[in-house]
């Protein structure tokens, strides 16, 4: 497996792997991009993300915070109704002021961790994927701040489309990323910017929790998150890794 | 803990497929809101909680009846957290709290352990997601099995087998119906799932070499033990 993807199609769920014309499915046949339902490229564990975890974000978000590898990471859990692949909408309430979209690097664990050292935290990735981690800040409190109303909806963290193997990306904190709204640059960081590198998060969460196959975590996110509204495609894209695409839906879409 | 004692509950188990997908309410007991006083509406927190607050305890955490538990070296003590959990039988988006326990199927004991904290201001994954830290169990209950509602059976705890709290599962901030409801509101609950109705004021502590036991009416009794951690392992697992 080098990249590989879960897609829906013709009634069933199948593997797939790119194909210069779309995608293959592991029976042989060959689709258009939009011909099939990609959902999340693995079948998910715990799923584990983190904020302020990018230097230019931290400044974006407040001036007067400041957080250093010195701090302990901010993490917080996602349940698996959140996730929602490629392609696929994003619920956008109509009551909320301020809605926006964040890059992440998704790191996929592989083999069972606990209390892993840094340097040899990736040997125990599987591979990664590109995340759109929506948040509603209108919906922000300070208790477990960010609390799983602005963190935790229905479909709010888009994942996808391929999970590529960890032997492509021999280093995670070389990649750069970057958001478009509706074909506008609005995002553009590099992961050698987070504060807390991927293997290092490894091993502050194995030091404490055992991570096993099918875990993930959301690396966070930089700077330039804007305001979306329905209708909105939102484009993800990390070299290397990928390139995710959502759109955000207006309430009337889910009868409100 | 190793990972070969990582969950032994069977998920499977009919009629009721537990998927490890455990929620907590942060602070829905009203006394133990009300125990903090003003503070509330200082900082950091500035306000009361508005929507349901809630944490995950994630799959790493489950553990069953009779399971040996770690205490961290770097904690004194245990937060036994005595809760209800309301095992979800059907698909739960946006109910109203006239139909929420309709989607209920069945209740169990949780024993929701933290390493204690005072500042709820971040998630407190490090102190509540360590492996073993939710023994659910020892049975799961048809709603209509149990001797009263949902909102009024009473909580014992016992540390090596004197009753240290003695509770019950009504003064909730949102009743079990409530609760599911405005939950629903923004993420769907599935089969399978459990939300816990929220720990109780005062919550007691243990430490490693106790026997800490939750009885609820009707639940049964969930037992465990605590024990110190094992020196750090210096060597990676096998491959």
């Amino acid at each position: 497996m080098t990249r590989q993807a879960r897609v829906a199609y013709d009634g069933a769920i199948h593997s797939a792997t790119p194909h210069e014309k779309g995608l293959q499915l592991a029976d042989g046949r060959v689709l258009a991009e939009t011909a099939v339902v990609w959902l999340p490229p693995f079948e998910v564990g715990t799923i584990i993300a983190l904020g302020l975890n990018y230097a230019d974000h931290v400044k974006e978000l407040s001036k007067e915070l400041t957080v250093s590898s010195q701090d302990e990471p901010l993490v917080f859990l996602k349940g698996p109704g959140s996730l929602v692949g490629h392609r696929g909408h994003t619920r956008r309430p109509a009551d909320a002021a301020f809605m926006h979209h964040e890059c992440e690097l998704a790191v996929v664990i592989g083999r069972t961790a606990r209390r892993v050292k840094a340097a040899h935290a990736l040997d125990h990735v599987a591979g990664y994927t590109v995340s759109n981690d929506y948040a509603v800040r209108d919906y922000l409190e300070n208790w477990y701040r960010p609390n799983l109303r602005v963190k935790n909806r229905d479909g709010g963290t888009a994942i996808g489309p391929w999970l590529v193997s960890a032997s492509e990306i021999p280093d995670p904190q070389a990649l750069g990323l970057r958001s478009y709204v509706n074909g506008q640059v609005t995002q553009q960081g590099h992961t050698r910017q987070m504060i807390h590198s991927v293997a290092s998060l490894i091993e502050y969460l194995s030091d404490f929790m055992t991570l096993r196959a099918g875990d993930v975590i959301l690396t966070g996110t930089p700077d330039g998150v804007v305001n979306v509204q329905p209708g909105d495609e939102v484009v993800c894209e990390i070299d290397q890794v990928g390139r995710l695409v959502n759109t955000l839906a207006a309430d009337s879409v889910y009868g409100r | 803990m190793n990972s070969s004692n990582l969950p032994t509950l069977e998920f499977d188990t009919a009629p009721y497929k537990l998927s490890g997908v455990v929620y907590g309410c942060l602070l829905n007991h009203a006394p133990a809101l009300a125990a903090l006083g003003d503070a509330v509406n200082l900082p950091p927190y500035k306000a009361p909680p508005r929507a349901p607050v809630l944490y995950i305890k994630p799959r790493n955490t489950l553990a069953a009846d009779g399971d040996a538990v770690v205490v961290p070296a770097d904690a004194a003590a245990l937060q036994l957290g005595a809760a209800l959990g309301l095992v979800i039988g059907r698909t739960a988006c946006r109910v109203s709290e006239a139909d929420a326990l309709d989607h209920v199927a069945a209740a169990l004991i949780v024993n929701e352990l933290s390493v204690p904290h005072a500042n709820f201001y971040r998630p407190s994954v490090r102190f509540k997601a360590r492996d073993g830290f939710c023994p659910l169990g020892p049975k799961v209950v048809a709603l209509a099995d149990l001797p009263n509602s949902v909102d009024a059976l009473t909580v014992r705890v016992y540390v090596d087998g004197t009753l240290v709290q003695q509770t019950h599962t009504g003064d909730r901030i949102r009743s079990a119906a409530r609760l599911l409801a405005d939950v629903s509101e923004f993420m769907t609950l599935s089969p399978g799932d459990i939300l816990m109705l929220g720990v109780c004021a005062d919550a007691p502590l243990a430490r490693a070499g106790q026997q800490v036991a939750i009885e609820i009416d009707g639940l049964g009794r969930l037992h465990n033990t605590l024990v110190a951690e094992a020196a750090p392992l210096t060597q990676e697992p096998a491959r």
